[in-house]
């Protein structure tokens, strides 16, 4: 089946309030019993830039925007241009327009959508302390058939604290709107749906992946702020800290990692966030946690790139430098959440690795799920939890770089009698010696990629669903439009394979070939330019002999009908 | 049933490694003048964590018996900072050389000035980089022209690097010579024992690339006051020095960064936030 939603994209300048308005669907949406996602698009002005809140709403849990909105709700049309290919509308779209805002600019009219005219502005002006978003909100809420009521307890939880003539002020606005609805065409309505009283988080993946972080226990955080993998940091500095954990501001990402491999040096797991250009910053220290076998974990939540790129929107272009970026041999670990929710799930995962493993886990989220917001089923304990081989006691003839079966040798924490070693960048022997001797070299090189090549890393490494002859690979953020397109090709009849790779780096060949038998048709989707994840893929695993690639750039998303398409094509 | 074990001597704090460094390096007084400030304190050596970045002096933690990180160039006092904020309980050091930390490292030496983690830092300098055979560094002077990289000399003015500290916020400066290791001894001692950031400047002669500093020892000379308790005092003091004068600079009374997370929450009550 299909999934039945609705999609609502709310758009405006600088203090129109669109972040909020979307806030509060989704925050209603969710009192209602259903399930949403908002995920945000904005430029790169503080205040006053363009800002649009891109909604989806279900009965069903969403993991992925639809192919178009079914409203289109613009407070104002500043600087829309900039945004009018991040909304797509269909001929049966609504876009709700306010007359005083002059004409529906082109780029937008261009979808041949139908027109509402909505004076939010004078119906807003109306109301004392009035704003034009709730006026939006209300008649957006009633046209889609979300209880008013719901929108109301939201606006009584968020703003009763603001004092009662904001809160007056809000409620009359939503009621306007939902009255000034009634004169509005009719667009698609979420069924009638009740509370089935499962517990539901709503989430953004950056708070996820600082939960994760925390439940993996993590206890030692750096922090450097960059868009969009702040709010990351800011999750963890309240939270860490009621933990029991400590986290420090750093002077820049070259401070940040190096903090961090203090921290993880000094005995606590240790974490920071960042996106691509400080990962870049980031490399050289990296790779001197895989040296030293320092476990330490670095979220990237990635952003257009190269450089500067586009910091508020997303793209999948950091898995060259995540996967390839440390200079000399040094493998380590890229782990990649697949949805919101996985960005918990993720994180906690690879700081169980890095800490299992005693190196480097890059976490690869991106600002599709990072700066999104997700109503999901309360997502179950995975139990993981970092648990590193420690030197006990008192120690003789200690070895910190042991040439063991597994790779991994025991770790003495400062303040272990008997223990006291130097974690070197430069190669060194089991004792810690540096030595630029050919058979400490190869040794050690064994040493650090046969920890991580004997691993077991059980059935996480991917997440499988459905069979067919035909399949998609994808990773990362690609992967709630391919479910979304083999739901929607299966009700069709037509079968196929999802496989969603979580653990990048190191590659799982003989898991791989078995996830691909019988498989003779393959879909790669990803959000790069140059089909970074394909070539990745390539380099590492044996495919089928007919594959397609579907790759994009951001920060367009791929859409659940661009793979339907293809797939449809194939059968 | 305690039994005392016997108190380690200084060199107790040396580890078998052979240094890398020329003979008749400064580095090797500072050396002992770090393991015998150890001694003296009589700190357990697995309460010491010993942190450097890259260069010939950087290389002194593996020649110690104490816990050390030998990182990449220029990055020893964030490692040092993440050691500290993760394990107050720790006694920690960083060294390094004049370019480790105050060229490439800069940035984190300012940094860690005005943040004033409880940690002690030794420059040894030497006014060269030694490892990459002959180069310029911060503290060189702007006529020296024995670097292939500069051969007319670079025509920059150099830094001084106990000024820059106090205009950043270092809680202890000193400077030492090489040439006086009881001297540079009693600093680290010094240092270690005052709260927030130490640092200290030891002029450590380079006989390879810098042989003119061989005469360090005829120039230097001690400071004719006491320690400068008041920034303004101090700042005038080494806005007229000669760069040659060592003793005690500075010493303030700004309180160490030191956070410390609470265990007020659960991991149920984390999560109870996301409900909806």
């Amino acid at each position: 089946m299909a999934l039945h939603s609705v999609s609502i994209a709310l758009t405006g300048s600088g203090g129109a309030g669109a972040m909020t308005a979307g806030q509060i669907l989704l925050d209603a949406a969710s009192k209602a019993g259903f399930y949403g996602l908002m995920t945000r698009s904005m430029g790169p002005q503080i205040r006053g830039g363009e800002a649009a809140a891109l909604l989806r709403i279900s009965s069903e849990p969403v993991t992925s925007l639809d192919d178009h909105y079914d409203i289109l709700v613009a407070f104002d049309w500043g600087n829309i241009n900039r945004f009018a290919a991040e909304l797509p509308l269909a001929t049966k779209s609504l876009i709700i327009a306010d007359p005083e805002q002059g004409e529906v600019p082109e780029a937008i009219g261009a979808y041949g959508a139908r027109i509402a005219e909505l004076p939010m502005k004078t119906i807003a002006a109306a109301i004392p302390g009035g704003r034009i978003n709730m006026v939006g909100v209300g008649a957006a809420a009633t046209l889609i058939g979300l209880p008013i009521e719901a929108v109301l307890g939201v606006l009584t939880a968020q703003l009763g604290r603001k004092g009662e003539e904001v809160l007056a002020a809000a409620t009359a606005g939503l009621k306007a709107g939902a009255e000034a609805a009634a004169d509005l065409p009719a667009v698609e309505r979420l069924p009638a749906h009740k509370h089935d009283g499962s517990a539901r988080w709503n989430i953004s993946g950056n708070e996820a992946a600082g939960l994760g972080a925390l439940k993996g226990g993590i206890k030692f955080v750096a922090a450097y702020p960059i868009t969009p993998g702040t709010e990351v940091l800011e999750y963890l500095a309240p939270n860490l800290a009621k933990v029991g954990g400590v986290l420090c501001q750093a002077e820049d990402e070259l401070a940040s990692i190096n903090m961090v491999i203090g921290g993880s040096f000094a005995g606590l797991p240790s974490l920071t966030a960042t996106s691509g250009p400080g990962l870049a910053l980031m490399t050289e220290s990296i790779g001197l946690a895989v040296a030293s076998e320092t476990p330490l974990v670095v979220v990237d939540v990635m952003r257009g790139g190269p450089s500067t790129g586009i910091p508020t929107k997303s793209e999948q272009s950091d898995l060259n430098i995540a996967v390839y970026g440390l200079h000399g041999d040094a493998p380590h670990l890229v782990v990649a959440p697949n949805s919101i929710g996985d960005c918990q799930f993720a994180t906690q995962w690879a700081v169980y690795l890095a800490e299992a493993l005693q190196t480097p886990a890059i976490v690869l989220s991106d600002q599709a799920m990072g700066q999104a917001r997700c109503v999901i089923p309360k997502p179950e304990d995975s139990g993981f939890v970092a648990k590193r081989l420690v030197a006990d006691g008192a120690v003789e003839g200690y070895k910190r770089y042991a040439l063991t079966n597994t790779g991994v040798s025991a770790m003495a924490v400062p303040g272990t009698p008997g223990g006291m070693y130097v974690a070197d960048g430069l190669e060194h022997n089991e004792r810690g010696t540096p030595s630029s001797q050919a058979s400490d070299h190869q040794a050690q090189l064994d040493k650090r990629s046969r920890k991580l090549d004997n691993f077991d890393y059980g059935t996480h490494w991917a997440d499988i669903e459905g069979e067919g002859e035909i399949a998609v690979l994808t990773w990362g953020s690609g992967t709630g439009p391919a479910q979304e397109a083999i739901q929607r090709a299966k009700a069709k009849g037509i079968k196929a394979k999802l496989i969603s790779v979580r653990l990048i780096a190191p590659a799982q060949p003989a898991k791989m070939a078995e996830a691909l038998k019988g498989v003779k048709k393959l879909l790669v989707v990803e959000q790069s330019h140059s089909q970074q994840f394909h070539k990745f893929l390539r380099g590492h695993y044996d495919l089928p002999a007919q594959v397609s690639v579907l790759s994009r750039p951001g920060p367009l998303p791929i859409r659940p009908a661009q793979i339907e398409t293809i797939l449809a094509s194939w059968n | 049933m305690n039994v005392q074990a016997p108190p380690l001597t200084h060199n107790d704090y040396k580890s078998d490694v052979k240094p890398i460094w020329c003979p008749g390096c400064g580095d090797y007084a500072v050396l002992s003048a770090v393991t015998r400030a150890l001694a003296d304190l009589g700190r357990p050596r697995e309460q010491i964590a010993f942190i450097s970045g890259i260069g010939c002096s950087s290389r002194i933690p593996a020649y110690t018996n104490v816990y050390g990180f030998h990182g990449v160039h220029g990055r020893a006092l964030a490692i040092a900072a993440g050691v500290k904020l993760a394990r107050p309980d720790l006694t920690v050091l960083a060294a390094g050389g004049d370019g480790d930390g105050l060229s490439i490292g800069g940035n984190h030496f300012m940094h860690a000035c005005r943040r004033n983690v409880d940690m002690t830092y030794i420059v040894m300098d030497n006014e060269v980089y030694g490892m990459t055979k002959g180069q310029a560094s911060p503290t060189t002077a702007p006529d020296w022209c024995k670097s292939k990289l500069t051969p007319e000399g670079t025509g920059i003015a150099p830094v001084d690097p106990c000024r820059l500290a106090l205009a950043a916020g270092a809680n202890f400066i000193a400077r030492g010579f090489a040439g006086n290791p009881n001297e540079v001894a009693r600093f680290i001692v010094e240092g270690i024992n005052h709260p927030g950031f130490s640092f200290i400047q030891v002029l450590s002669p380079c006989v390879t690339y810098r042989p003119e500093q061989r005469e360090w020892k005829s120039i230097v000379h001690p400071a004719d006051a006491s320690p400068a308790q008041i920034m303004a005092e101090a700042m005038h003091r080494l806005a007229a020095d000669d760069g040659f004068t060592t003793g005690v600079l500075f010493q303030g009374n700004r309180a160490p960064f030191q956070p410390i997370g609470k265990n007020v929450a659960t991991f149920a009550d984390l999560e109870r936030k996301f409900e909806s």
